[in-house]
């Protein structure tokens, strides 16, 4: 089977009054259909520039980037993403929040189907009886959580989160993580993940991917998929210990802080 | 006592109360009228002339209200041309400053040399020129810093930068178009009554104020004045109504 997404050896650079900044340098990713992919890699490395790449919001100088096949050469509405920011529009209700997708992409549900489809995305993610109210009105995890359902809402085949629980403190992540999953059982997409946090790479992703420092390529792919539905218990266990242990020392290397012979 | 009503009584009571001190003042300092009129100097100027400051007030108040629309229309074109694009921000802005930081009344006889004879027009010109300024500021920066992720949530989609301003860039820039709206009501109001007053034409509440000063009819100057506050006071609280309808949102949000 052909992977949902593959990326071959994409090199990107961003043009700047004082020439050009390689960001990314012969980065190669693939993620299977219903896979979830969560990245990590040191602070300013190119994971957000990885993500529009994915979503087509930037084209590579070199390489390329499939979706399904497909070589992306634009933003298609397959995508859905979510950020580090929940970025709701302040003057639309919650609902009117969620709905925004389907009032874009061309042959989505519309009207009674459409506020249907959002509301029950809402109750998924545990934001019943939140339907009108503003942003403002909600915390920074039920943010969150809408902002998940609009990334949601037009069943795209990839989603995209970029840091998505990055701001919010530790126990509404891990809350969020659980919610994750329980999206992720209901609803079929492939996922990327982009985190700093290596535990949430590891209680999300099925496979983690570390980036080198900039410009990245890919250092280290870890597979992790698992028989069963993760709990938060399995992050103690000394099999997720062992695991993070390399993750971190392979984000040392990322960073700089150990050379990479001495792992060869 | 109901929220309602306590908006309307205490502001009432507060010009109430200052009425009282102006005329306390005058009386007590033994001002004659040519120095300060006091309230109950106005009130005979009002009987005498209402019919005059019904039609001056008007024309004083529809010449502002077109100024001010064109300030909108251009100040938002000249806004938008400058928040998506940063070549014409860097031409554009030294010359809008520079020519927002000429004080009217000299353009005021240039203006009315120009076009001489069309005192509407002219009048309508200054008012637009002294008060578009702000709309196309505030407006290019509520663009230019809207950050990127709210554009990229929709252009992810495939949505154009049609879309994306109408969707998100024009509603997210609403609430600072409102704060210079407020300014620039004040703005036009004061360009409308600087050409009347510079320029006399026997028309609007500047040319009443004109023909009291030639006559030496004091109390009839201060009762323009008056009239003037009172106009800008039904402009500004008509911006303020819209800004709730259309920003109210914003307010929800700081409160
Ligand atoms: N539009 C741009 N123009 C120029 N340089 C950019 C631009 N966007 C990002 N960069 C630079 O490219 C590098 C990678 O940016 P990117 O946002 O992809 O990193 P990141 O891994 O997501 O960082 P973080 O961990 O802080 O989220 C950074 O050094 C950044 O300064
Ligand atoms: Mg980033």
């Amino acid at each position: 089977m052909a992977p949902l997404i593959e990326l071959n050896h994409v090199r990107h650079a961003y043009a700047t009054a004082s020439g050009p900044v390689p960001v990314l340098d012969g980065l190669d990713l693939s993620v299977n259909e219903g896979g979830f992919c969560a990245v990590v890699g040191p602070s300013g490395c190119g994971k957000s520039t990885l993500t529009r790449l994915i979503a087509g919001l930037l084209i590579p100088d070199a390489g390329e980037v499939f979706l399904h096949g497909d070589r992306v050469r634009g933003p298609r509405s397959t995508v859905g993403m979510a950020f580090q920011n929940p970025v709701l529009l302040e003057w639309r209700t919650i609902l009117q929040n969620v709905l925004l997708p389907l009032e874009i992409v061309p042959g989505a549900l519309k009207g009674a189907a459409a506020i249907d489809r959002a509301r029950s995305l809402l109750s998924l993610v545990g934001l019943e009886g939140f339907e009108d109210k503003r942003p403002s009105e909600l915390s920074g995890g039920m943010r969150q959580r809408a902002s998940l359902c609009r990334a949601l809402v037009h069943q795209p085949e990839v989603l995209i989160l970029d840091e998505p629980f990055g701001a919010l403190d530790a126990f509404t992540r891990e809350d969020l993580w659980q919610t994750m999953h329980e999206v992720k059982e209901k609803e079929p997409f492939t996922g990327i993940l982009i985190t700093h946090d290596l535990r949430e790479s590891l209680f999300l992703g099925d496979q983690v991917v570390v980036l080198s420092g900039r410009p990245a390529h890919t250092q280290f792919v870890l597979d992790n998929t698992r028989s069963h539905r993760p709990t938060l218990d399995d992050l103690y266990t000394p099999e997720a210990a062992e695991r993070l242990a390399i993750l971190r020392h392979q984000i040392e290397i990322a960073q700089g802080r150990i050379p990479q012979e001495a792992t060869t | 006592m109901s929220p309602t009503l306590r908006k309307i009584l205490v502001p009432t009571i507060a010009v109430i109360i200052f009425l009282i001190l102006w005329e306390a003042l005058v009386w007590a300092m033994g001002w004659p009228n040519y120095k300060m009129a006091s309230p109950s100097d106005l009130m005979p100027a009002y009987s005498r002339y209402w019919e005059l400051f019904l039609v001056m007030g008007w024309q004083t108040l529809w010449r502002t209200i077109l100024g001010l629309l064109l300030a909108i229309a251009v100040g938002i074109a000249l806004g938008m041309v400058m928040g998506f694009s940063r070549t014409m921000r860097d031409a554009l802005y030294p010359l809008l400053v520079g020519f927002n930081a000429i004080p009217k009344a000299t353009v005021v006889p240039i203006v009315a040399l120009m076009f001489v004879g069309a005192h509407d027009f002219n009048t309508v010109l200054i008012a637009f020129m002294i008060s578009f300024f702000p709309i196309a500021v505030s407006v290019s920066i509520g663009l230019s810093t809207l950050e990127p992720e709210y554009r990229d949530i929709l252009r992810a989609l495939g949505a154009s930068q049609t879309t994306i301003f109408w969707k998100i860039a024009l509603p997210k820039t609403l609430p600072e178009f409102f704060g210079a709206l407020k300014v620039s009501v004040t703005l036009a109001f004061i360009g409308t009554n600087l050409m009347e007053i510079v320029s006399p034409h026997g028309r609007g509440l500047g040319a009443l104020f004109d023909s009291g000063k030639t006559n030496s009819d004091y109390p009839l100057m201060f009762a323009v004045l008056i009239a003037l506050a009172v106009l800008g006071i039904f402009l500004y609280y008509i911006v303020v109504a819209l800004e709730r309808v259309f920003a109210g949102w914003a307010e929800r949000q700081a409160a």
